[in-house]
């Protein structure tokens, strides 16, 4: 499989990348070098084979159901780029 | 007289209980150093009051004949990938500058704990993607080593963790953190001379880390020595349960039962790293390698991994795909950078804030990532590279049953100059050749110097271990360093 111009201006906008023509334009053919490489996977018998899930056996643990942080609202907000009135601000969403 | 920057961590520690020197002495010896080296543009940001701080903490709890942590008095560096309290922590990002952490990350928090002080933090390949530390948005480390051909040429002290192996081997720290989802412990300790350890995938608490790709992702110390990477490891683990996939194990007292005595341990070697047309010295120091360990007492034995071969390309499915998902959240509304083109919306700013601060590299993963987890490509893609995960880890379970251990070259090649390869994807990626396999199956691994190659770079042999037998690697490691008897320095040209 291989990723022509309009493949590649698709997935840009599906990552929420912003990119000029000529920049998706340079990746088509760096990412179909990349994609060619990786597609020798394809030859591997991988029949009855279940997809790892996890590197270490491990099982998930349940803790109480209670709150067990909260109240720091000025720490959360201490980073963000657009803070009003105790919330993340961000532009107009709705026309 | 001692010179305090060149002493190793168990010295500076046993120097500080004994009261030969204090921590503030060391403290201030190693900010000296690092204040020095500004060339070597290993830090992002230095922090030389906080390691003061925490010397004199050290200093006033010995005066008053209180226990001592396992790293009391030692400064060391931390990778800017670890969440500081107060200090900017950027994972080598322009979309992070100016993010200054609210918290501190577990890891860091537990070396603190055990008296640790910090120099500053770390330069890195940008969310730790890439092996040569030419990613960074804050500019290329350089190595402290030069080849002895009489050129100049600046090189790549590997990466991610390219900051730390350039001040450990410096000697502008004893000791720093790294991170390692494909090899950035390791290739880069190997680069530059010194130790490193990536632990079992869970060891070392994820929380704080920024996260890369989290399946794979362990943090784990750099240092000169295989006991500094036991002392330091062991402040380091432990289990956390803010992060889930933390092993609830307790933790092994790995320096103190450190030995180089290898006697009935079976050590294999696979065939399959023996790569076509691969550098002579390479394979050379191999063959030291596994001399050395029949020496310490090992059995030699041959093994296959017969889906080595597809451990790189495997690794450039799953990394990416966990990283598209994973850098999600630098979107400019809750830290970092935000860019707002006039006019614009929500989507515009998401859009534009990421082409502003993401690096190539970042974008060119996040693109791979995002397209092998779109719909239509998905299991061809992802589900198929999951799959022959669980075949490499498969082909792991099965050799233990022939060995104990597993010795490789690090890397396929010394140091390279920086600029040599960064226009290569690919090429840098097979860097990591030999360290990618044990990462996808989360086994404990580590690189140790074992010689000069003939324009004078250090070479790195890899031990790879059963799943919680870091004890295996670091006794493997430590039987290699007594007889690789590695003294070679940079010369200070910084």
């Amino acid at each position: 499989m291989s990723v022509d111009l309009p493949m590649v201006k698709k997935i840009a906008s599906l990552a929420r990348i912003a990119m000029s023509e000529d920049e998706a334009a340079a990746l088509v053919p760096e990412l179909n070098n990349i994609l060619g490489w990786i597609e020798q996977l394809g030859e591997v018998d991988v029949t009855g084979v279940e997809p790892m899930t996890a590197v270490i056996p491990n099982t998930l643990r349940l803790r109480e159901d209670v709150v067990t942080d909260g109240g720091v609202r000025d720490a959360v907000l201490a980073n963000a780029p657009a803070p009003e009135h105790g919330f993340f601000g961000v532009p107009k969403v709705i026309e | 007289m001692t010179v305090l920057t060149d002493l190793t961590v168990a010295e500076i520690r046993d120097g500080v209980r004994d009261g030969s020197f204090s921590a503030r002495e060391v403290t201030e010896a190693f900010n000296a150093t690092v204040a020095a080296a500004k060339s070597l543009n290993a830090f992002i940001v230095e922090t030389p009051e906080k390691a003061l701080e925490a010397a004199d903490a050290v200093d006033a709890a010995r005066g008053r004949g209180e226990p001592l942590g396992l790293m009391a008095g030692v400064p060391i560096g931390m990778k800017d990938l670890f969440a500081t309290k107060g200090v900017q922590t950027t994972a080598g990002s322009r979309i992070l500058e100016g993010f200054v952490p609210e918290y501190e990350s577990t890891v860091s928090a537990n070396l603190w704990r055990q008296g640790a002080g910090m120099l500053g933090k770390l330069n890195m390949d940008q969310f730790a993607m890439g092996s040569s530390n030419e990613t960074s948005a804050f500019g290329n480390v350089i190595s402290p080593w030069k080849r002895n051909d009489g050129g100049n040429a600046a090189l790549a002290p590997g990466g991610s963790s390219g900051g730390s192996a350039s001040a450990v081997a410096a000697r502008i720290a004893p000791a720093a953190t790294g991170t390692d989802t494909g090899g950035s412990i390791r290739q880069p300790a190997a680069f530059v001379g010194i130790s490193g350890i990536k632990p079992t995938y869970g060891r070392c608490s994820r929380w704080g880390v920024v996260a890369f790709a989290s399946s794979l992702d362990q943090a784990g110390p750099m240092a000169r020595t295989v006991t500094d990477c036991a002392i330091m490891l062991r402040a380091m683990a432990g289990f956390d349960a803010k992060d889930a996939t933390s092993l609830d194990l307790p933790v092994p007292e790995w320096d103190a039962e450190l030995s180089s005595n290898l006697k009935g341990k079976r050590v294999g070697i696979p065939r399959e790293y023996r790569i076509d047309g691969i550098d002579a010295e390479i394979d050379a120091s191999w063959e030291h390698g596994i001399a050395w360990l029949k020496d310490a007492g090992a059995e030699i034995v041959d093994i296959s991994l017969p889906h080595s071969k597809y451990a790189l390309p495997a690794y450039y499915i799953i990394a990416p795909a966990e990283a598209s998902s994973n850098l999600a959240r630098y979107d400019g509304v809750r830290y970092g950078q935000r860019v707002l083109p006039d006019g614009g919306g929500l989507q515009d700013m998401y859009a534009a804030t990421r082409a502003a601060g993401f690096g190539p590299e970042v974008k060119r993963r996040i693109m791979i990532g995002t397209y092998v987890l779109s719909a239509g490509f998905y299991d061809a893609y992802y589900t198929q590279a999951q799959k022959v995960r669980a075949l490499i880890a498969r082909d792991f379970e099965r050799v233990w049953e022939l060995c104990d251990l597993i010795l490789t070259p690090t890397a396929p090649s010394a140091a390279f100059g920086l600029g040599e390869k960064s226009d290569d994807p690919l090429a840098m990626y097979l860097n990591d050749v030999f360290a990618v396999p044990a990462s996808l199956a989360g086994l404990p691994a580590m690189s140790v110097p074992a010689g000069l190659n003939g324009q004078g770079l250090p070479l790195g042999l890899q031990i790879i271990g059963k799943p919680l037998d870091e004890q295996g690697v670091l006794n493997a490691g430590l039987a290699i360093e007594r007889r690789a008897c590695f003294t070679a320095r940079p010369e200070a040209w910084w």
